[in-house]
């Protein structure tokens, strides 16, 4: 069983490499982000599968934050690469916002 | 009020299930926390009926069932067309949006999303655009059977907002 | 004997979400534009996480750490559409051109034919 762990890490690390080769190549800037958030997601597997393949329970709450972090960070490194400025207000030459919902009362 | 407590409730059973050490100083940081993130609910204006985990509840499972179902076979369809790239022809189409409320709606469009071989682009309450990856993904949404799923799930889920809603979608 | 099964099955589910990454990073190489490049990503995000999370469910059996695998789950396919729709959506509002082939000209044999050249 252990060596089924140990194919299955390098399987996802070789995930990451070819990944890693799309981010550098990438031609727009919008490529190198996909890439990253494909390894984001890889390192969360990553850890998961470290986390019960060593029986060491907590790391799965690293994986859990991590997962969280991610998209937090893809989300934030986007609008970075958009905007130039993470506190921006509007987003330029944006289409028009998703139709939201009626407030509630 | 009531999505209020009922948001406590949630949060205080994550915070249960994941703490997993029971101790007075942990119990004290997780009401800290829940009312915190309460707090920030309210400021956001984002506790109500749309909000409410429960909305969805018994049908919910059902869904996913099938969602994971079309998640395997897009996947082995992607699959197959990686190993020969030379199959795909990705498009953009346009399908309508049935669905009357933004709840609904999101959960069509992330469905979508999900799936491999369709990402939305753009959605506006009738239509939205998504970007095929090749006919057969195209052919899959085209023939709207996500979208009866979700009109179900959205059917009778028994709250007073969903009727109006479709009262004015329809006038 | 129902042990071997549970090792067998979840082997199966670890080693096949292992393949189904690996296939969609080639994907995220081969294919030919940004955009179908993010169908690769899904097909890693979606399948991949599942099988590999599920197979670990299996070895870990009922305790405190299955919930927080699922949680992870649920986090990951909460959050991966969402973030695919934004970087589709930022990409597009950009003018990143989607790549739109004809069904008898298939020309995407190079893996680094950029976004927006597609000479014939």
């Amino acid at each position: 069983m252990s060596m089924v762990y140990v194919i299955s890490v390098l399987l996802v690390f070789a995930t990451m490499a070819l990944a890693l080769i799309r981010a550098l190549k990438g031609p727009t800037i919008y490529d190198r982000i996909l890439a990253v958030n494909v390894v984001g997601t890889k390192t969360v597997l990553v850890v998961a599968l470290i986390s019960v393949f060593s029986g060491n329970g907590d790391l799965v709450d690293v994986a859990l934050v991590y997962a969280l972090i991610n998209f937090l960070a893809v989300v934030a490194v986007l609008k970075l690469a958009r905007c130039g400025d993470l506190a921006a207000a509007n987003v330029p030459n944006g289409s028009a916002q998703q139709a939201s919902s009626t407030a509630h009362e | 009020m009531r999505y209020v407590i009922s948001l406590i409730f949630v949060l205080a059973a994550l915070w249960l299930a994941v703490s997993g050490v029971y101790k007075p100083l942990l119990f004290g940081l997780g009401a800290g926390s829940i009312a915190l993130v309460v707090w920030l609910s309210l400021r956001m204006d984002v506790v109500g009926i749309e909000h409410n985990p429960g909305l969805y509840f018994p049908k919910l499972f059902a869904y996913w069932g099938w969602l994971v179902g079309q998640i395997i076979s897009a996947n082995i369809h992607v699959a197959k067309r990686v190993l020969s790239p030379k199959g795909i022809r990705p498009h953009i189409i346009e399908v309508p949006v049935p669905q009357h409320t933004a709840v609904s709606r999101v959960t069509y469009a992330n469905s979508c999303t999900l799936t491999p071989g369709t990402v939305t682009l753009d959605i506006t309450p009738e239509r939205m655009r998504v970007h095929a990856l090749d006919d057969v993904s195209a052919q899959g949404l085209m023939s709207q059977e996500m979208a009866q799923k979700i009109l179900w799930l959205e059917s009778q889920s028994g709250n007073p907002r969903v009727t109006q809603n479709q009262t004015e979608s329809a006038s | 004997m129902s042990n071997l099964v549970i090792d067998l099955i979840s082997g199966g589910l670890l080693l096949g979400g292992g393949v189904i990454g690996v296939l969609g990073g080639l994907g995220l190489l081969r294919f030919p534009d940004f955009y179908s490049r993010l169908h690769a990503a899904g097909m890693t995000d979606t399948l991949c996480a599942l099988m590999i999370i599920t197979g670990l469910i299996l070895q870990t059996g009922l305790s405190l750490l299955t919930l927080k695998l699922a949680l992870i789950l649920l986090f990951l396919l909460f959050t991966s559409p969402t973030a695919s729709h934004a970087l589709a959506k930022a990409a597009l509002s950009d003018g990143v051109e989607p790549l739109e082939q004809s069904p008898k000209n298939p020309d995407a044999d190079s893996a680094d034919q950029g976004a927006s050249s597609s000479n014939t």
